[in-house]
């Protein structure tokens, strides 16, 4: 977390930020489920100026195969930035960074899936940031866990992902570029509705105790609005499917409804 | 597949004592191994130290080079933080490329020392734009049981606090201690059954079910957290953890 330069006001005298949302407002979260051909699931969110892409093949022989657990599914994620998805431009293939937040979106998917159901295999989860504005962590795990269900994949819930930080002195959830650059803390959160369970945490800035309580909880709230927009874009994604079959079979007054 | 079969009777075995409020090395949840910190170890490193946490040791080195700043922050020094989990120190690791384990690692020491300003980078500037001095913190993992979060995390703030900028050798001045501004401490708990230890042995690790790591400060104030492996915390446990933490990192703050 860099320092505040002076020129820059994160927060105004109304509590604004400089996109205009106030502290516990997160930016516009869209989710689609279900948009590549080939892929056995997938998601594609935009989420404030974040654009990121999930897919999902498996369950499906693990390769290498020394990985192979004899009892259990491995769900390995493939985090990675594309090299035009921020301003200076990234150089290609995956970097200590991405190798890290695979491991823990790994982990984090690991917890909902039900492994025991696939033993030796491999559910592979791709994640590509196409287009970068803070937080892709949290936007590439949400896409992912709608992947996942698209995919058909057996899972206890869905996990839900945003974080909260501290810009300008204040607790706000779901930080911008700018927040997170020039503000002092971020906890990206991936949070199981369903049970109340935390499955992905991390944390860097200078935070008290209390700042701390009050960031999880926010980022707990988050979650569980982006949880609401996972279910629906899930919904949407087969309602949309049963209207085809009706299209198929002509039955009076069924319409296709746009996507 | 045998070594599943290890860990699923090391579970049980743990898991029975964990229900009796005991530990396989006999320690309480809450209590760490003992620490044993030296300082100045290695001759040819600007600061370093050799911790031993229980059986767990890791040797800290930490070294200075002149070098050109990053573009968006050409007043401060760059900190580097590698970890080797070289094959001598544990039959699961292999040499080779760092694999995802050794970058997760070092990347939470890096975290903690970077976030809690372990060290004043912005007095390693020499020459806004052009020349800064280039820190390396390279952590070597001789033995390996388990916690390697906090042995490391240790060995580094303990060699900073003994490092030296070697101005002189360099054609900058004279030698002078590295500016160290924080000490930030982290501590890591697992959990077992729903049961939170602090300072995991190896086996401990390997049937936890969730792993969480808070770096504080001196001020009681947080800098650096990590969540790791398959399993879940609530949110009540994540405080639990938290205030653990601070009160176990005053007292190896305390120790060093």
């Amino acid at each position: 977390m860099g320092g505040t330069p002076t020129d820059l006001k994160l927060i105004d005298e109304n509590g604004r930020r400089l996109d205009g949302r106030l502290a516990d407002d997160m930016r516009p979260l869209k989710i689609e489920a279900g948009v590549l051909s080939r892929a056995d699931g997938s998601a594609y969110v935009e989420w404030g100026l974040n654009k990121v892409m999930a897919a999902v093949y498996g369950p499906r022989e693990c390769h290498p195969r020394h990985l192979q657990n004899p009892e259990r599914a491995l769900v390995q994620c493939h985090y990675n930035m594309a090299s035009f998805s921020v301003d200076d431009r990234k150089r290609p293939g995956p970097d200590r960074r991405s190798h890290e937040i695979s491991k823990i979106i790994s982990e984090a998917l690991t917890n909902v899936v039900f492994t025991e159901y696939f033993p030796r295999t491999s559910i592979d989860v791709y994640i590509e940031v196409l287009q970068a504005n803070a937080g892709t962590r949290c936007a590439g795990l949400t896409a992912a866990s709608v992947a996942l269900a698209d995919a058909g994949v057996p899972m206890r819930d869905l996990v839900a992902s945003c974080a909260a930080g501290k810009a300008a002195n204040t607790m706000v959830v779901d930080l911008a570029k700018e927040e997170d650059n020039f503000g002092q803390a971020d906890i990206p959160l991936g949070y199981v509705p369903r049970t109340g369970e935390i499955v992905l945490l991390q944390m860097d800035g200078d935070l008290t105790y209390d700042e701390f309580d009050k960031g999880l909880n926010m980022a707990v709230n988050a979650c569980k609005k982006v949880y609401e927009i996972q279910r629906d874009a899930l919904k949407r994604r087969y309602a949309a499917r049963s209207v085809d079959a009706e299209m198929a079979a002509p039955v009076a007054g069924a319409v296709k409804e746009g996507m | 597949m045998s070594k599943d079969v290890v860990a699923d009777l090391k579970r049980d075995h743990i898991s029975k004592l964990l229900d009796k409020g005991m530990r396989t090395d006999g320690r309480k949840f809450d209590e760490m191994r003992p620490l044993k910190v030296e300082t100045n170890f290695i001759g040819s490193a600007e600061g370093s130290a050799r911790v031993r946490l229980g059986s767990t040791e890791v040797v800290v080195g930490v070294k200075l080079i002149l070098g050109e700043p990053f573009a968006d922050t050409p007043n401060t020094g760059v900190l580097t933080t590698n970890a080797e989990l070289i094959p001598m120190a544990s039959d699961t690791f292999e040499s080779g490329p760092p694999d995802q384990e050794s970058i997760e690692v070092a990347r939470v020491i890096d975290r903690g020392i970077r976030e809690g300003h372990a060290v004043d980078l912005e007095k390693l500037c020499i020459e806004p734009g052009k020349q800064v001095w280039i820190m390396f913190v390279d952590v070597h993992v001789l033995d390996y049981d388990g916690n390697l979060f906090d042995a490391a995390n240790i060995g580094a703030n303990a060699a900073f606090k003994t490092a030296i900028v070697p101005a002189k050798r360099a054609g900058k001045g004279e030698d002078y201690p590295l500016p160290v501004l924080h000490q930030p401490i982290s501590i890591t708990a697992v959990k077992i059954d729903g049961k939170i230890l602090i300072d995991p042995t190896h086996d401990e690790e390997r049937v936890a079910d969730a792993r969480f790591t808070v770096a504080t400060l001196e001020t009681g104030n947080l800098c650096a957290m990590q969540k790791g492996l398959n399993g879940s915390f609530t949110v009540d446990e994540i405080h639990k953890i938290v205030n653990m933490s601070r009160k176990i990192g005053d007292e190896v703050r305390a120790k060093l």
